[in-house]
């Protein structure tokens, strides 16, 4: 199990319970308020990736030392860090590191899973046998381990961090693939297909991967939040981003010596980790509704 | 199951770039002679060909020896075993905590409307989503920079416990919370719930002795995962906290690439992982003796 498993049967994933959503006028299911806070933070974050100076003017490395360990103010409103630079300014700036890394560590992580779990689930039951056996191994390296595993093999750094988030996540994705390929393949609509005398090759393009892929819009958007706090504790134990980089857990191991004194410079970076991690949750969520109700 | 992690790992070490003997050594950077390489080669056994090793590798796993620290000049297994301790009493600690709070929750918050349920399932949601690292942080400053009542760093006394063995419980209870919740909901809407309050049972009854126990199936099932992710999450608190234990260990390990040390803690965590699995199945088969009693033909 993965946490991204349990999130995924959390939000109903195989349960197969029927729920009832509220629906609006015109039978379209209605848009609650978290699902609108969560769009609307998440436009701002990607505000913040894309364009940093609209919402932060000014320059995140600018230092200050008059200004050092300042706590927030009108001025600064997240407070400064140990060489006066502004730390609302940084954790804006931050937001393309950190969403990046966890985007591509999810893609690569996502992309791997796919090819193991279409292997696995297509070639039939020794290769099946073969690479589950292989996932098992894995999961025997719980969490951050694998991860820590790959950072001995490729040493520290933001890459491989990147690298060893996108690698650990792959075998919790291989197996909910899987399985999904696995249902798909003996529901009705293949029966017909099969019925119908079309190939192999057609069925399984045509009918089975689209159904199931479509779940990893869903398991995708999980899986950035998950990935954005492993990539960060990687960089707060000094093994990813380095300091003096604006990324967020890079930024909490660097607050992390003033704690006593300057709780801020690793408070705000810490809450925009989580406000992204919920946000991720919350949006995954909707989309599972949503198609599940389509 | 074991032999195929000692395997992967010994396989996966080998992929790391550079000399091992040279890290022995003290990394690229020291004035090395050949002289001291070759000794260091023959020393760790490195000199022989790379199947010779890993036969050598898995006969010594075999019989628990699990070889010498490059970084440390003292063996694997003693190392490991004094860390082992701290380790798992944090884990068992964080485990029970995480479940009487995923529990006070999940029952607290089914029955008593939509406000409770949400409430409950955001709680839930949030802590689930909240890394140790910043958890950590900010309970330190609350509770030791700011009210001064429990220490920053983690002592021997029980005191000094208190901080880490929450930080790692939080975020458990969230994940079991929503998984119990889920399932508590589903007990609570199944055929024997309500023959059960036909034949007069209190809606309190009707939880606590019919519904809790299914409910509780799949968290327990999932708590051989939990105990993974405490350990993963131990490296995380136990550094933070400056506490001894196999979580900082490793960390230690990984930074000064002391590979015996890595694939020592490594295999005596998948040993656990393997054990604590075991521990689960057993767990459920004593909350849900449905299997066995049919397996015996006997049903009561």
């Amino acid at each position: 199990m993965s946490e991204l498993e349990i999130q995924a049967s959390a939000t109903g994933h195989g349960a197969g319970r029927p729920q009832t959503a509220p629906r609006g006028r015109f039978g379209r299911l209605r848009v609650s308020v978290v699902e609108l806070l969560a769009v609307l933070v998440t436009l701002l974050l990607l505000t913040a990736a894309i364009a940093p100076r609209l919402l932060a003017p000014g320059d995140p490395l600018a230092i200050d030392p008059l200004a050092a360990f300042g706590a927030p103010s009108w001025a600064h409103w997240f407070g400064t860090d140990e060489s006066g630079r502004d730390i609302y300014t940084r954790v804006v700036d931050g937001a393309r590191d950190s969403l990046l890394i966890g985007l591509t560590a999810t893609l690569i992580g996502l992309g791997l899973g796919a090819v193991l779990g279409t292997i696995a689930g297509t070639l039939g039951a020794a290769v099946d046998f073969t690479v589950n056996r292989f996932l098992e191994v894995l999961f025997a390296f719980p969490g951050l381990l694998l991860a820590l595993l790959f950072i001995l093999i490729f040493g520290p750094g933001p890459g491989s961090a990147i690298v060893a988030v996108g690698l650990s996540t792959a075998p919790g994705y291989a197996r909910i693939i899987r399985a999904q390929l696995l249902r798909v393949r003996s529901s009705g609509f293949v029966e017909a297909a099969t019925v119908q005398g079309l190939g192999r090759t057609r069925i399984l393009a045509r009918h089975i991967l689209p159904n199931t892929l479509a779940p990893l819009l869903v398991l995708g958007t999980l899986g950035v939040g998950q990935a954005i706090v492993w990539a960060a504790a990687l960089s707060y134990l000094g093994l990813g981003a380095q300091p003096p980089a604006a990324e967020w857990g890079a930024m909490l191991s660097a607050g992390r010596t003033y704690i006593t004194s300057a709780w801020w410079m690793s408070f705000f970076p810490g809450l925009f980790i989580v406000l992204t991690a919920v946000c991720a949750t919350a949006l995954g969520r909707a989309i599972e509704r949503r198609m599940r109700h389509a | 199951m074991l032999w195929a992690v000692a395997t992967v790992t010994f396989f996966a070490v080998r992929l790391i770039p550079g000399d091992p003997a040279e890290a022995i050594l003290g990394g690229p950077g020291s004035q090395t002679s050949p002289e001291a390489l070759a000794a260091v080669r023959a020393e760790y056994g490195l000199d022989q060909p790379l199947l010779v090793q890993y036969l050598q590798q898995v006969g010594r796993l075999a019989t628990g020896d699990l070889g010498r620290s490059y970084a440390l000049n003292m063996d694997v297994g003693p190392l490991v075993i004094s860390q082992l301790g701290g380790t798992l009493l944090l884990a068992v600690l964080s485990l029970t905590l995480a479940w009487v709070i995923a529990l006070v929750l999940a029952t607290w918050s089914t029955g008593r409307g939509r406000l409770a349920a949400r409430i409950g399932s955001g709680l839930e949601i949030v802590s689930a989503a909240l890394p140790h690292f910043w958890l950590a942080t900010s309970l330190i400053v609350v509770f030791s920079v700011w009210w001064g009542v429990l220490p920053p760093i983690s002592t021997a006394d029980a005191r000094g416990l208190v901080l880490p063995v929450v930080t790692l419980a939080i975020p458990l209870a969230g994940f079991l919370g929503q998984v119990m919740r889920e399932s508590l909901n589903t007990a609570l809407e199944s055929p024997f719930v309500l023959s059960a309050r036909a034949r007069g049972e209190t809606d309190r009854g009707v939880l606590w002795r019919h519904a809790l126990r299914h409910a509780a199936l799949p968290a327990i099932g999932l708590s051989g995962w939990a105990f993974g992710s405490l350990i993963s999450g131990a490296v995380v608190v136990e550094t933070i906290f400056a506490r001894p234990g196999l979580g900082r260990t490793l960390l230690n390990a990984v930074t000064v690439r002391d590979v015996p040390v890595v694939v020592g803690v490594v295999m005596v965590v998948a040993l656990a992982y393997i054990l604590m699995t075991i521990v689960t199945d057993l767990a459920s088969s004593l909350a849900d003796p449905r299997p066995t009693e049919h397996a015996n033909g006997a049903f009561s």
